[in-house]
């Protein structure tokens, strides 16, 4: 049933959550209990001064009463409905719903907007966890101290009768192991705050500058006007705690100064503005190189890119070298992606450019067209083997566009992807063990 | 003849904790702390009950059990598996590798004391 056509379900659920009855209503406004009756059950038209009366005795705005839920509640209804795998709700219904029943929609897309952010936690930490043997070390020393602790601790205060030599054995490790703890805990709250300055304990140097890049949402002013140099910009940052940080920092900044001297800001935007963030069609129209181009894309700010983009960059090993981070796609923060992403694709046909869309497993259902295109770094000589890096750009598809057929499942990295038979599997999924 | 376990675990308060209760309650109890020979220290001693640490220094618990069970008269021998890794992954591998009971740190006496006892009592019967 059409939106507009549900106004009367509207005006009886508000009724209802009002205390009023129908009666009552029907007498206030001054027309018969049966013909609100046939309002209510959407058998009859309602518009003009006696829409703005049943608003005013209920005491909401008219265009509640006839636009009903926003059309993005409706939308994360209908994520919520197609990721629930073998249930089948009545999608076609999700406006009716969200309109009769406007309290019970927004507890159920709160629910489901909460359920995404615990996976994408989940995934953070089980990622670093897995990937991390300094997290993984760390956490093992306190469980053992704590276990060493808790047993200690138990035998002092449950065993009646205990020689004096055993008790201040027994006392002697409490305080050594509470000791212990006290360290091992403080160490490892250290490394999780990521505060402490000295290298060994900070993330990967290529976080730190992914982490300075995210910071300033990947755009610097200064460096497309040329108020600042890459190195300028990299000296005023106090995140970038070790060399290898900085070293990498710089060589994406110098790259990103080049991009945008090559391609500067306004005509880029002008024709970002009329073109869309299609990568082919804005190196076609501006002369210039589908890899430059997708940088472009990836350090625009977010009001030139309302939809908002995302970018990943690999080399030819697979490892990511940069990413810019879109709603509703998943980036694996450690370990590898998934390799069906079609940035992998593109390395095995370098310079020809790959466009999928896809939608990601065992999150929302939201849809991205992926362009992705590999290039050859630098000009090799006759005899040298050309390195290739891969770049692929994430553009949420808007709602409503079905011009393309079925998109093509992908995940974020094996440890959090639901799919089973994968070909592609590399280690099993947390998923299917824990959900 | 007493009842034997044999404590493969490498913190040393935790082997002292251990070893004062099921001694308390009867049990003899030999120790070890490495995982490099932890295979050769069982077959060795023969032990009613092996309680394992997952993670020891040289080669891991898990490892060692997979070896345990591949051997002809210590495929029924009890295995008590001590972990701080409480991943459902890290059971399901310790429960196809054969594990009797897994447990996770911190535990707590009386946890391991009833483990210990049951495991025992079963394998006696069988």
């Amino acid at each position: 049933m059409p939106r507009d056509s549900l106004t009367g379900s509207r005006i009886r659920e508000r009724r209802l959550i009002s205390g009023l009855r129908q009666a009552d209503l029907a007498k206030q406004i001054g027309i018969s209990a049966s013909y609100l009756n046939l309002i209510e059950h959407n058998r009859r038209r309602i518009g003009g001064k006696l829409l703005l009366n049943i608003a005013r005795v209920l005491g909401v705005e008219p265009s509640m009463l006839t636009e009903g839920a926003e059309a993005a509640l409706i939308a994360t209804l209908r994520e919520a409905a197609a990721d629930a795998g073998a249930v089948q709700a009545e999608t076609d219904r999700a406006d009716e719903f969200a309109g009769r029943f406007p309290g019970w929609a927004e507890v159920l897309a709160l629910g489901y907007r909460r359920i995404a952010t615990l996976e994408n936690t989940v995934e953070t930490l089980s990622d670093r966890l897995t990937h991390d043997p300094h997290l993984a070390s760390s956490l093992h020393e306190v469980l053992s101290t704590a276990a060493a602790i808790r047993s200690t601790a138990s035998i002092l205060a449950e065993t009646g009768e205990l020689e004096a030599e055993w008790r201040d054995r027994f006392h002697r490790n409490l305080n050594v192991d509470s000791r212990r703890l006290a360290e091992s805990s403080k160490a490892l709250v250290r490394y999780l705050d990521d505060s402490e300055s000295g290298e060994a304990r900070r993330g990967v140097p290529r976080e730190e500058a992914e982490a300075l890049v995210a910071a300033r949402g990947y755009h610097f002013p200064e460096l497309e006007t040329g108020a600042e140099t890459p190195e300028e910009v990299v000296a005023a940052d106090r995140g970038l705690a070790s060399n290898a940080a900085r070293h990498i920092a710089r060589d994406f900044l110098i790259q990103y100064q080049s991009d945008a001297t090559d391609l500067p800001l306004a005509p880029f935007s002008e024709a970002l503005g009329r073109l869309g963030p299609d990568p082919l069609a804005l190196a076609a129209t501006l002369g210039a190189g589908i890899p430059q181009v997708m940088r472009r894309l990836g350090a625009m700010p977010e009001a030139l890119v309302p939809g908002g983009v995302g970018l990943v960059i690999c080399d030819a090993s697979g490892s990511v070298l940069f990413r810019r981070n879109v709603n509703g796609f998943a980036m694996p923060r450690f370990g590898a992606p998934c390799p069906l992403w079609p940035l992998y694709l593109a390395l095995s046909r370098p310079l020809v450019p790959v466009r999928r869309r896809v939608v990601q497993l065992g999150r929302s259902a939201a849809q991205f067209d992926c362009v992705a295109y590999a290039w050859p770094q630098g000009v090799s000589g006759a005899t040298e083997d050309p390195l290739y890096q891969a770049g692929m750009l994430i553009l949420p598809v808007a709602a409503g566009d079905t011009n393309e057929s079925t998109p093509r499942e992908v995940g974020s990295s094996c440890r959090v992807c639901p799919q089973q038979g994968c070909p592609a599997r590399r280690e099993a999924s947390i998923l299917r063990a824990e959900f | 003849m007493g009842r034997s376990v044999l404590l493969i675990e490498d913190e040393p308060n935790i082997i002292e904790a251990i070893r004062f209760l099921l001694t308390r309650d009867g049990w003899e109890v030999d120790t070890h702390s490495d995982g490099t020979d932890a295979v050769e220290k069982v077959r060795a001693g023969r032990p009613d009950l092996v309680i394992l640490d997952m993670m020891l220094p040289g080669r891991s618990g898990m490892d060692i059990l997979r070896d345990l069970r591949g051997i002809d008269d210590l495929k029924t021998l009890p295995v008590l598996m001590l972990t701080a890794r409480g991943q459902a992954r890290d059971r399901e591998m310790a429960e196809k590798a054969g594990v009797s009971r897994f447990m996770t740190k911190p535990f707590s006496n009386a946890e391991v004391m009833t483990a210990v006892r049951d495991l025992v009592a079963q394998a006696s019967k069988s």
